[in-house]
Order: C-alpha cells, then sequence, then structure tokens
C-alpha cells in the first residue's frame, strides 16, 4: 500500500534517526574515549583536556606497563580459573534442576518451584550469609565465591522454560525403549538445547567474570584477587584516595598512571567485548524463550 | 528480567490450585509412591535442592541472629537471646532517618526518571523503517550492561573528577571546576543518570518484544481511517503494551526500598554519605567493617520486611486499580 507521508512525519522519521543516533553515539563514546586515551602518548594526554576522537601519537606504552605489573596477570589467571570452575558448576546445576524441575510427572516440583521461587522474594541478607560462609570454612577460598551464586534462580526458570518446550513424545519415546530420566537428560535433552545452554553459559560467564563483591568480602590474601578487585584498586580506591587528599596530578608518575589506567580497563573488558557479539545474538533469544509461555 | 519472575509466579499459582484439585489419595502415601517411581528424578535434583538449603534457606535460619548478641564462639543457637533491643538501637540511631530517607530518594529518582526512559527508547526505535538500523542501535545501546561495575564506576569517578573530561567540557562554556563526586548534592544526579545509561537498551528488549506482540491489523484499521502516527501511539501502541508497562511499574515499586549495594559502595565516600549512604550500604559498614553482626542483621531483616510488605501492598494497590497484579 503507498501511502502519502505528510511533512510532520518526515520531519519526525528525521529528528527520530537523529535522537537515536545521539544517543548511540553517548552509550559508546565513552568506550571509545577509553580506548583512545590508552593508545596514546601518556605526556601528550596528560596537557590534552576535554574529548578525543583519535589516540594522540599512538603509544603502546601503557599496555607494556599494564602486561608488566605482576598484580594484573596474576588477577587475569585467578579470574579465569574462578570464571571455569564457577560456570561449570552453575551449569551443572542449572541444567539439573530445571530438567528435572521441567518433569510434570513429579508430584512435588510444583512446591519445590515455590519454595525456590520464594528466595527471590525474601532472603536471609548479607550478614546470615557472611556467617554461614564463615562456618563452611569457606573463607579465602575458591568455593567462597563459586558455591554461594552456584544457581540464578532467573536461569534456571529460563532453561526450565526451555526445558518444557521440547515435545513430550521425543521423551515418551525414550522411555519406552528403557531410558531413564538421567539417560534422557543428556542423550536427548541436552543436544536438544544447545541454543538456549549457550546463552546460559554467556550469562553466567560475564557475570563471574564481573563478578567482585564475594571476593572482596570474602578473600583475605592478595594474590587469590581476581581481576575485578584489582581493577577496584587501581580504578576506585587511588582515585577516591587522590580525590579526598586532593593530590594534584601533575608529577610524572601520576600523568603515566592516568594512561595505564584505560589501559587497564581495555584489557579487562575486552574478552566480554569478543563474547558480545555472539552474546548479543542469542541472548535476546535466550531473554525471549523464558518469557513466550501459556 | 523481572518479567520471567512474574509469569513463573502465575503460572506456579495456577498449576498448584490445579493439583490441589486432583489430590484425594493420601498425601503421604502419594509422596512416598511418587519418590520411589521418580527416584532418578529426585536424585538429579537433590543437588539443586541441597544449594537453596544451604544458601538461600540456611541464611534465613541465620537472621534470627538479629535477636541475639551473635559471637562466632557461641554460634547461633548459643548467643545470648535479646530480644528487640538490636532494632530499638537502630530506630533511635543517629543515622536512621538519613539513610531511610536517602535510600527512598534514590530510589523514586531511578524511578520516576529511569523507568520512562526504556519505554521511550523502545518505542522509537519501534518508529524506524530500516530493520538494520534498528538491529545496530539495538545491540549498540545493550553494551553497557554487559561492562562491569568496577569499570563503569571507575570511569564515572574519572570522568566526573576535578580534571575529568566532564569538566573539561564544562569549561568551554566559563563554569569552574567541580570535584562531582565530593559534593553530595551531585551524588543522585550522577547516580540515576548513569543507571540510565547502563540500563535503557537492555531494558527496552521487554518493551520492544510487547511491541511486535501488537496485531498489524489494527494499524492497517487505522490507516484506512486516516490516524496519523501520533494517533496510533496513542490508539493502539501504547494500549498494546500498557499490561507489560504496568507489571514492571509494580515489580520496580515493590523494590522501592531494595537499593543494590554494588554502585553505591563503589561511588560513595565520606564527603557524600550525607545523600549518598543507603540501608544497604549501612549494613555493610555495620556488618562487615564495624563487625556489629547482630545489629546489621537486624538492620537487614528489618529492610527484607519492608521490601516484602511493599512489593505485597503495591500488588494489592494494582490488583484492585487495574486488575493486573503478580498474585
Amino acid at each position: 500500500m503507498l501511502k502519502r507521508r505528510s511533512v510532520s512525519e518526515i520531519t519526525f522519521d528525521y529528528f527520530n534517526i537523529i535522537f537515536l543516533v545521539f544517543s548511540v553515539v553517548i552509550m559508546i563514546y565513552p568506550f571509545l574515549y577509553v580506548v583512545f586515551a590508552s593508545l596514546s602518548d601518556p605526556a601528550r594526554f596528560a596537557e590534552h583536556s576535554g574529548l578525543l576522537l583519535s589516540p594522540l601519537s599512538l603509544s603502546f606504552d601503557s599496555y607494556k606497563a599494564v602486561f608488566d605489573n605482576p598484580n594484573i596477570l596474576n588477577g587475569y589467571k585467578n579470574t579465569l580459573v574462578y570464571l571455569l570452575v564457577g560456570t561449570t558448576i552453575n551449569m551443572a546445576l542449572t541444567t539439573l534442576g530445571a530438567y528435572s524441575l521441567s518433569l510434570r510427572k513429579l508430584k512435588m516440583r510444583n512446591y519445590i518451584m515455590m519454595g525456590i521461587v520464594f528466595t527471590m522474594l525474601f532472603n536471609g541478607g548479607l550478614i546470615p550469609t557472611y556467617i554461614l560462609i564463615k562456618n563452611l570454612h569457606f573463607i579465602d577460598s575458591i568455593w567462597a565465591i563459586t558455591l554461594p551464586s552456584a544457581i540464578s534462580t532467573m536461569n534456571l526458570i529460563i532453561m526450565r522454560t526451555s526445558f518444557q518446550s521440547i515435545p513430550a513424545s521425543l521423551e515418551e519415546s525414550a522411555r519406552i525403549d528403557g531410558a531413564n530420566d538421567l539417560v534422557i537428560f543428556a542423550r536427548i535433552m541436552i543436544p536438544l538445547s544447545i541454543p538456549v545452554i549457550s546463552v546460559m553459559i554467556l550469562f553466567y560467564g560475564v557475570g563471574n567474570w564481573n563478578a567482585w563483591f564475594n571476593a572482596s568480602i570474602y578473600l583475605r590474601s592478595r594474590e587469590k584477587y581476581p581481576l575485578q578487585l584489582i581493577l577496584r584498586e587501581i580504578l576506585i580506591q587511588n582515585s577516591t584516595d587522590s580525590m579526598m587528599t586532593g593530590a594534584a596530578a601533575s608529577d610524572d608518575k601520576s600523568l603515566v598512571s592516568e594512561t595505564i589506567k584505560y589501559a587497564t580497563i581495555v584489557v579487562a573488558t575486552v574478552p566480554i567485548l569478543m563474547v558480545y557479539p555472539m552474546l548479543q545474538k542469542y541472548f535476546v533469544k535466550g531473554v525471549m524463550v523464558g518469557a513466550i509461555k501459556g | 528480567m523481572n518479567i520471567i519472575f512474574f509469569l513463573e509466579v502465575q503460572s506456579l499459582q495456577k498449576s498448584v490450585s490445579v493439583t490441589k484439585f486432583k489430590n484425594k489419595t493420601n498425601p503421604l502415601i502419594a509422596l512416598k509412591k511418587d519418590l520411589t517411581l521418580n527416584k532418578c528424578a529426585y536424585l538429579m535434583l537433590a543437588p539443586v535442592i541441597l544449594y537453596y538449603l544451604i544458601f538461600q534457606y540456611f541464611p534465613l535460619y541465620g537472621a534470627q541472629i538479629a535477636f541475639k548478641d551473635f559471637e562466632f564462639s557461641r554460634g547461633i543457637i548459643g548467643s545470648k537471646f535479646i530480644g528487640f533491643e538490636n532494632f530499638v538501637e537502630f530506630f533511635n540511631a543517629f543515622y536512621f532517618w538519613r539513610i531511610i530517607r536517602n535510600t527512598i530518594v534514590l530510589s523514586l529518582y531511578n524511578i520516576v526518571f529511569g523507568f520512562p526512559a526504556p519505554i521511550i527508547l523502545a518505542l522509537l526505535i519501534n518508529e524506524v523503517k530500516s530493520t538494520t538500523f534498528k538491529r545496530i542501535t539495538q545491540t549498540l545501546t545493550y553494551l553497557p550492561h554487559f561492562i562491569s561495575m568496577v569499570v563503569i564506576c571507575g570511569l564515572i569517578l574519572d570522568f566526573t573528577s576535578r580534571g575529568g573530561v566532564v569538566n573539561d567540557l564544562l569549561h568551554l562554556f566559563g563554569v569552574p571546576p567541580t570535584a562531582f563526586m565530593l559534593e553530595p548534592q551531585w551524588f543522585r544526579t550522577i547516580y540515576v543518570s548513569t543507571d540510565i545509561w547502563q540500563q535503557v537498551g537492555w531494558g527496552s528488549i521487554i518493551y520492544l518484544a510487547a511491541l511486535t506482540g501488537i496485531n498489524q491489523e489494527l494499524y492497517e484499521a487505522c490507516n484506512v481511517d486516516g490516524a496519523g502516527r501520533w494517533k496510533q501511539l496513542i490508539t493502539v501502541t501504547l494500549p498494546g503494551i500498557a499490561p507489560t508497562i504496568i507489571i514492571m511499574l509494580i515489580l520496580r515499586m515493590g523494590k522501592l526500598m531494595d537499593v543494590g549495594l554494588e554502585k553505591v559502595m563503589l561511588l560513595y565516600n565520606s564527603n557524600t554519605y550525607e545523600t549518598a549512604d543507603i540501608i544497604s550500604t549501612f549494613v555493610y559498614r555495620k556488618g562487615l567493617i564495624d563487625m556489629s553482626y547482630s545489629y546489621s542483621a537486624a538492620v537487614g531483616l528489618f529492610n527484607s520486611a519492608i521490601c516484602f510488605v511493599f512489593l505485597i501492598i503495591v500488588n494489592n494497590i494494582s490488583r484492585r486499580v487495574n486488575e493486573t497484579s503478580l498474585w
């Protein structure tokens, strides 16, 4: 159908596009600034004021400094370990729970589900959880980081809904062939749910990569710190300290550290940006799998 | 994400009322039969139940230390029972009203400015005709949601510092430099505006999904009747996504007293406590830095209870006013 558009509609379309482009620029520019600054020459960057549209005389000095910093490398290593162990535990528990709770034959499943959903409304809070972790002797160990957040109820619900949408006839025919629940789970449900499972791995993975709070309250020794805690020292604590003491950013050392700060951010964020295209391809689907049902 | 929780609650209610209706045999015998028949499935479920019992329900049990004078050496049960002493101390505390006010004001600002933002973004994206442009806009606006809070807050602190980009730009207009994060009057503005920046794209997903669910024939009818774009927005689009908006608003209002700890903790400092110190950061400082476990647990329990009651009230109001509710 061909319809003539009025002047006001055309004007609106233009303004809409301009506004959206402007919003996108605001969304993205801070990150571009960080990348440009990290690639800039530290001395020139220090003299510069205002926005950056490209790196000021390309220099990789800041990145060299970042990779020479043993704390950052060690943090990277720790984060990778926590990420691998954590995400494995996350996925094992979430898929097992989601599958068994999707079985309609379980009489108690709705009551168990209610008990699980209740924890989203009401929980013990920070201090009782801290006491529990301390009593379990998890303080300063990897378990304090991986176990308390082993299941995200939201993700459990998304997975369960996706398992429920798999036709029951597949399960029934396998059962007639003598397969038990575990076999059905491993041989039918998992292979059929690869897209949702990849979304879950990405969700949990990003969450584990970005997590810092549990590590900050449960870890004692510095050599166990994940990357985010090292970042917090560099980005938050230092800048808050210098803000509070009013230290002028004039001596040479802090000039260098300014660009190093940005290089650290880039190094710590690149893994997320690498999985982001995948994440973004699947995640809307993943979110919607949880939402679309009767 | 909230919407998933909402749908789950609704479907659970439906199915629980159905199972109740069907169970006529002795429940214990039925349970035993169920357990033996589905041994394998329940075994698979066991670690999950164990997780929830240990890491979610045990802290709930441990919350009783709010009524005790907890000491690690005596344990949760062995510690001395002191009744409501911790709560009374909190209500009479010098900072009581300040942290309650800060929590509510921060949350209200966040709802007033942050709630409409993703709806507006979704409506604007929906008006765009080019699918490529739509997709690119969506992809790029989701991005801040996935960046770690530490990095985001590091950037905020850096950009708003005395020598930061924001001051550089203001300098062009002759505004004298301000260390924004040291000024209590700037804290809420910065918190709320950066929160919109982080969440607006991600938050718009649910509304974009609701928009695609609107019957396209309604728009065709509008065209036949000669209704313009604005008229279509008012008569078709907004009523079409109204249920989603209402549910999201209920869930958001239900979390009025529940302001997350992480962002405030990374952004505030002792200069900005006046506007920035909220219940959750107070709990953190009292409990984990001053080690007043029981006192802090009492504040936390008070907050959880208020949140819970608030959600129920908001839900009931909504059920009366527009027949949309969680349960």
